[in-house]
């Protein structure tokens, strides 16, 4: 699209298209090719040697269980994210939609958590969830009589990732979901609540399906987030351990790339994950604006 | 509310109030922690009355992690990756909505495919690129055999060998991070908005393409712009992945990685207090962004996607 009115200069738009199209070209274009050349290749660790292998890399990943089990792991963890954020986020949202007073100051204390950085939440929870020190760990072993030690317990490691993830997306999620609901219009709920409905029905039947649209965009956004920016989290929390049951994509083409130094191997995971995400983008751009809507 | 429901709406406040706790637990939990002397931070369960150690635990913390240089490099980091990628949009977007010229839509599509494909998928060749920001040009000299072309021509063995690295420097920190469409789509998108009259009285005043932009489009992007700020440098702050692995001289190192040499490790003593100290100093510029410039903030992350 284009304006109507528009100036005309011969040379003005490309210098200042340039800037961001060298950006591109130099850390976007050139990287996503040299990685996907670099995904077809087999070379030694110390870059001497190099082979054209067509698609071997890609067949030796998805023949590798390592990897097989990483893609389970990575939708295990974020769709238990997303969906712990989401729901957390949309019941505090609910919530606060219904207080008549204090939405402005009730905002401000729920808004801050998407400042902190995903690592930062990964330490605060790490010291949360310590078998010996932590006050969380402290309640899941008294009041569940789990034997609760994510340093040696692959399920608990995970749970603890998932925890200090869905945590910080809580705000992002409830800004969402209020901005939602405030969306919709007081009338309807009005002629609703004049026919008789519940509070909850309400919810139900009204709040939730206009929410839809909201609803699949967030679920959009958490899925990415959990993908792709909990790295940090990992990080400072399980480093993929304990025997690999945290090791979601994104840190295995870390470790493969930067520890393992197998560079075939950690440019074709990186392919996979950029066909991921161009999908996931398609999808959004298809589906979010145009088909999720309350119709009848 | 429609109806009186005195039962619901006590309900919904305790549970809005247990939310908000819930929420703000971890903080809360840690700013008791960083007043405790150690003995105290490692009974079980800490006790939840803070201590009067807030001030030597912050100094231990700021001085074990480094934590002055670290902060400036970290705030300098997330104002370059913030500024640069404003401004670098601000004006793409304006050539690509208000001018019409022959490279006009392959310069969008460009721009527009990478508008999801964040840093961590393509991090060994970004990696590589960075290592040496001349890596095309010297690939293109081995493609095509130079050296051995130039050894003829000159009779005299030269190996070319290109190398311009952005390893442990700022620019090495921000460049990368500067190339994302997200700001450049939210521009265009919102200069679409803006009525056509505008553009047109301001032609026909004999206003130039720059005065337009500077005097007209910068004063009615404002909002879109702290909106853009506030993101963009929480984002900027937060970056994790690419500083781990473009600064390995510990005076480069952004705070939010230097915190990991504060977490107490399995034979340490446990130094929670400092731990949380720490964290609590690191995280305290983004929050503040976001607390103060949090009417902004909110409509620009939710307004955009409307």
């Amino acid at each position: 699209m284009i304006k109507r009115s528009i100036f005309s200069n011969p040379y003005l738009p490309y210098l200042l298209i340039l800037p961001q199209i060298l950006v591109t070209l130099t850390f976007f274009y050139w990287p996503a090719f040299d990685g996907l050349i670099n995904s077809m290749l087999v070379s030694d660790p110390f870059g001497n040697y190099s082979r054209f292998v067509w698609f071997k890399n890609f067949i030796a990943l998805f023949t590798d269980f390592l990897y097989l089990k990483s893609i389970g792991i990575t939708l295990m963890f974020s769709l238990a994210t997303a969906i712990t954020s989401m729901s957390l986020g949309l019941l505090i949202a609910t919530l606060a939609n219904r207080a008549l007073k204090g939405k402005a100051i009730i905002r401000t204390m729920l808004i801050w958590p998407y400042a902190v950085a995903p690592a930062i939440s990964g330490i605060l929870w790490l010291f949360l969830l310590h078998p010996s020190y932590g006050v969380v760990a402290l309640a899941i072993k008294k009041f569940l009589g789990v034997d609760w030690n994510p340093v040696l317990h692959g399920g608990d490691a995970m749970v603890m990732v998932i925890m200090a993830s869905a945590w910080k997306e809580i705000s992002y999620n409830f800004v969402f979901f209020i901005a939602g609901m405030q969306a919709i219009p007081k009338s309807l709920i009005e002629a609703a609540a004049m026919d008789g409905a519940s509070p909850f029905r309400r919810f139900w039947n009204i709040t939730l399906p206009l929410l839809s649209p909201t609803l699949f965009f967030l679920m959009v956004m958490n899925i990415i987030y959990s993908f792709f920016e909990t790295f940090g989290v990992i990080h400072t929390m399980t480093q993929g351990g304990p025997g690999g049951s945290t090791n979601i994509l994104v840190y295995k083409v870390y470790q493969d790339g930067f520890i393992g130094l197998n560079l075939g191997s950690s440019s074709a995971q990186s392919v996979v994950l950029m066909s991921i995400i161009i999908v996931v983008t398609i999808l959004q751009f298809k589906y979010v604006e145009k088909k999720v809507q309350y119709t009848g | 509310m429609v109806e009186k429901t005195p039962i619901l709406d006590t309900l919904t406040y305790v549970f809005l109030v247990l939310g908000i706790l819930i929420v703000g637990f971890p903080i809360i939990y840690a700013l008791i922690a960083a007043s405790l002397p150690i003995e105290d931070v490692s009974k079980v369960p800490m006790p939840l009355i803070p201590g009067d150690y807030l001030l030597a635990n912050f100094t231990t913390a700021w001085t074990k992690g480094n934590l002055g240089t670290q902060l400036i490099n970290s705030f300098i980091m997330a104002s370059g990756i913030t500024i640069g990628k404003i401004s670098v949009s601000l004006i793409g977007a304006f050539s690509i909505v208000y001018f019409d010229y022959r490279l006009r839509k392959i310069a969008f599509i460009s721009v527009f495919c990478t508008l999801m494909l964040p840093v961590e998928v393509r991090i060994l060749p970004t990696y590589e690129m960075a290592a040496n920001l001349l890596g095309p040009i010297q690939s293109l000299v081995n493609v095509m055999h130079l050296n051995w072309l130039i050894d003829w021509f000159a009779n005299y063995d030269i190996d070319i060998s290109l190398n311009l690295s952005l390893l442990d420097t700022y620019p090495g920190l921000i460049l990368p991070l500067v190339a994302s469409a997200t700001c450049t789509f939210l521009f265009r998108q919102f200069f679409l908005t803006i009525p056509e009259e505008l553009c047109e009285a301001a032609k026909m005043d004999g206003a130039s393409a720059m005065t337009f932009f500077r005097k007209i489009l910068l004063p009615l992007s404002k909002t879109n712009i702290a909106a853009l700020v506030v993101i963009e440098f929480v984002y900027g702050w937060n970056q994790y992945l690419w500083p781990l692995l473009i600064t390995t001289n510990p005076k480069m190192m952004t705070a939010v990685i230097g915190l990991q040499n504060i977490i107490p490790q399995a034979d340490d003593l446990p130094f929670w207090n400092v731990a949380m100290a720490g964290s609590l100093i690191v995280m305290l510029p983004p929050v503040l962004v976001v607390l103060l410039m949090q009417r902004w903030f909110v409509k620009g992350l939710v307004d955009p996607e409307k």
